[in-house]
């Protein structure tokens, strides 16, 4: 079986916040299809890091090819990019003026220059598919966190993106909204979508992670696939993280 | 307003405020004592102008608002001033928005010229009193352009509001949260349809206050023009006076049209904000 095609490939990759070193020789790649899960403690530069991937922060020296566009601040095919590269954030961003529907037909009409039937018709569809048909015509307040964060996902899904990056697509949520939206994201990881996703779900990395990546203080410590990263761990730093976290 | 029925509770009620306090406080003690005040008013000013022999006509100010002929209603020469003075405060606000809106994008768009030429403008509009900035439109650019007087006012009264409308846009905008420009992008929109379809439509609900204050402002200080003898309110109601020495009558009257525009907006304005909280 031939490998699939790599869909980001970062290669000693750099950044800097004036004197602090964020991110410090990273190099990963991600294929089509792969579904890569990050973690590590707080500020060790994993949310940095998938904001690269969409330019919503540059790198300061390396290289980041992302489908095939080497991304730089001056980049003019960012535009183009971005619409390849969905993003799902913690605090959801929905837009509060718009409806639910108009949030997932923006993009779609305006972007993509769909009709506004076509993008309806796509909008409804996504909608279904995250559990939500009915609240179409609702502003986005009218809604739970979990359901805010649903809608946010379908709205990466209507740009119809090869790649989706979640940024601790849970952390804002109540507890008991988490597993909707990870059952969501469950569902589409099976469907064949590549995914990046920052996240201290566990259960949800060991059901769907190809590849694990451990990172601390700017720094990949550890990439290694789910079934090794959680029995054997090749560093102690990333078998302390895990003890922590998976304690109770 | 009774307070709620307390009698089927175990705890012990509050003390009550002071009896002088709570009728202090109540709507009809207000309304009494608003009348009491503006009457005090209104008649130490009456006392005086009879003191000092003035001569009340008040029955000759109605043909200066309207009359009724033939043909119908005619409005008279306060309603055509008045006419005037809301055109020429339309079209400077419209200008000042035009061009506030232009200063604001430039000093959000993080060039290292954006910052010093938005700066610049503001603090060199903010420092000079508005009546030099007619006189130097008026006496010198006004040559050297070929501007009428007219031309000369309306680019006064823009650029003196653009400089504050500037900041408000400013304010505006950036009250929009960081994220939402990030969802937009991440969505592929440009900068430009960023503001136009996410971060302009959130921000009116925050300029529409102080954008209602400013267009107040303007309209009052659009009577500066009157001192270089474009045909408005107040220019009208000097020209009367002259005619007519009703200068008491006049002036009040050409108050009461201004505060009952400026009013009239407000209201208007505050219905609208109304509605645009309701949508979210």
């Amino acid at each position: 079986m031939s490998q699939p095609a790599p869909i980001i490939e970062v290669a000693h990759l750099d950044k800097f916040y004036g004197d602090f070193h964020a991110l410090k020789d990273i190099n990963l790649t991600v294929h089509q299809g792969e579904k890569m899960v990050i973690c590590g403690p707080s500020g060790s530069g994993k949310s940095t890091l998938i904001r690269c991937f969409n330019g919503l922060e540059w790198h300061n020296s390396g290289t980041l090819v992302v489908d095939g566009t080497e991304v730089h601040e001056d980049a003019k095919e960012m535009g183009r990019l971005r619409q390849e590269v969905g993003m799902v954030f913690q605090q959801f961003n929905l837009f509060p003026h718009l409806t639910v529907l108009e949030n997932l037909t923006i993009g779609p009409t305006k972007v993509r220059k769909q009709s506004a039937k076509q993008a309806e018709e796509t909008a409804r569809n996504y909608l279904e598919r995250v559990h939500i048909p009915d609240q179409a015509d609702k502003y986005p307040s009218q809604l739970s966190g979990g359901q805010q964060q649903r809608v946010a996902i379908a709205r990466s899904l209507c740009m119809e993106s090869r790649v989706l990056l979640f940024d601790e697509p849970t952390s804002a949520l109540d507890p008991e909204m988490i597993n909707e939206v990870l059952d969501v994201m469950v569902e589409l990881a099976r469907s064949g979508m590549t995914m990046v996703v920052v996240t201290h779900e566990m259960g949800f990395a060991r059901k769907v992670a190809d590849t694990m990546v451990f990172m601390e203080a700017g720094e990949i410590v550890e990439i290694s696939p789910p079934e090794q990263f959680f029995t054997n761990p090749s560093s102690e730093r990333c078998r302390m993280f895990l003890d922590q976290i998976l304690e109770h | 307003m009774a307070g709620p029925d307390l009698s089927g509770l175990q705890g012990k009620p509050l003390p009550q405020s002071s009896a002088l306090r709570r009728f202090l406080s109540s709507a009809q003690a207000s309304v009494v004592m608003y009348l009491i005040i503006m009457g005090l008013i209104i008649y130490g000013a009456y006392v005086g102008a009879q003191n000092m022999g003035y001569n009340w006509q008040w029955h000759r100010v109605p043909q200066y608002l309207y009359s009724l002929t033939d043909d119908g209603f005619q409005p008279g020469e306060l309603l055509l001033g008045l006419a005037a003075t809301v055109q020429l405060s339309v079209t400077a606000f419209a200008l000042a928005l035009v061009l506030g809106l232009l200063i604001a994008l430039l000093r959000l768009s993080g060039l290292a010229i954006g910052t010093p030429v938005a700066i610049g403008f503001l603090e060199l509009v903010r420092n000079i009193p508005l009546l030099v900035l007619l006189y130097l439109f008026y006496y010198v650019l006004g040559p050297i352009f070929h501007m009428n007087r007219y031309w000369a006012s309306i680019l006064t009264l823009a650029v003196f509001h653009a400089a504050l409308i500037s900041e408000i846009f400013r304010a505006g905008i950036n009250a929009v949260p960081k994220g939402q420009w990030e969802a937009a992008k991440s969505v592929g929109m440009s900068t430009a349809q960023t503001y136009r379809y996410i971060v302009l439509p959130q921000s009116i609900r925050f300029m529409l206050p102080p954008m209602t204050g400013e267009a107040v402002h303007l309209i009052k200080s659009s009577a500066i023009v009157s001192v270089i003898a474009v045909v408005e309110l107040t220019t009208v109601g000097r020209n009367i006076i002259s005619e007519t020495f009703m200068s008491f009558e006049i002036w009040f009257i050409v108050a009461a049209i201004y505060m009952a525009v400026t009013l009239i907006l407000s209201v208007g304005v505050s219905y609208l904000e109304r509605r645009y909280t309701v949508d979210q």
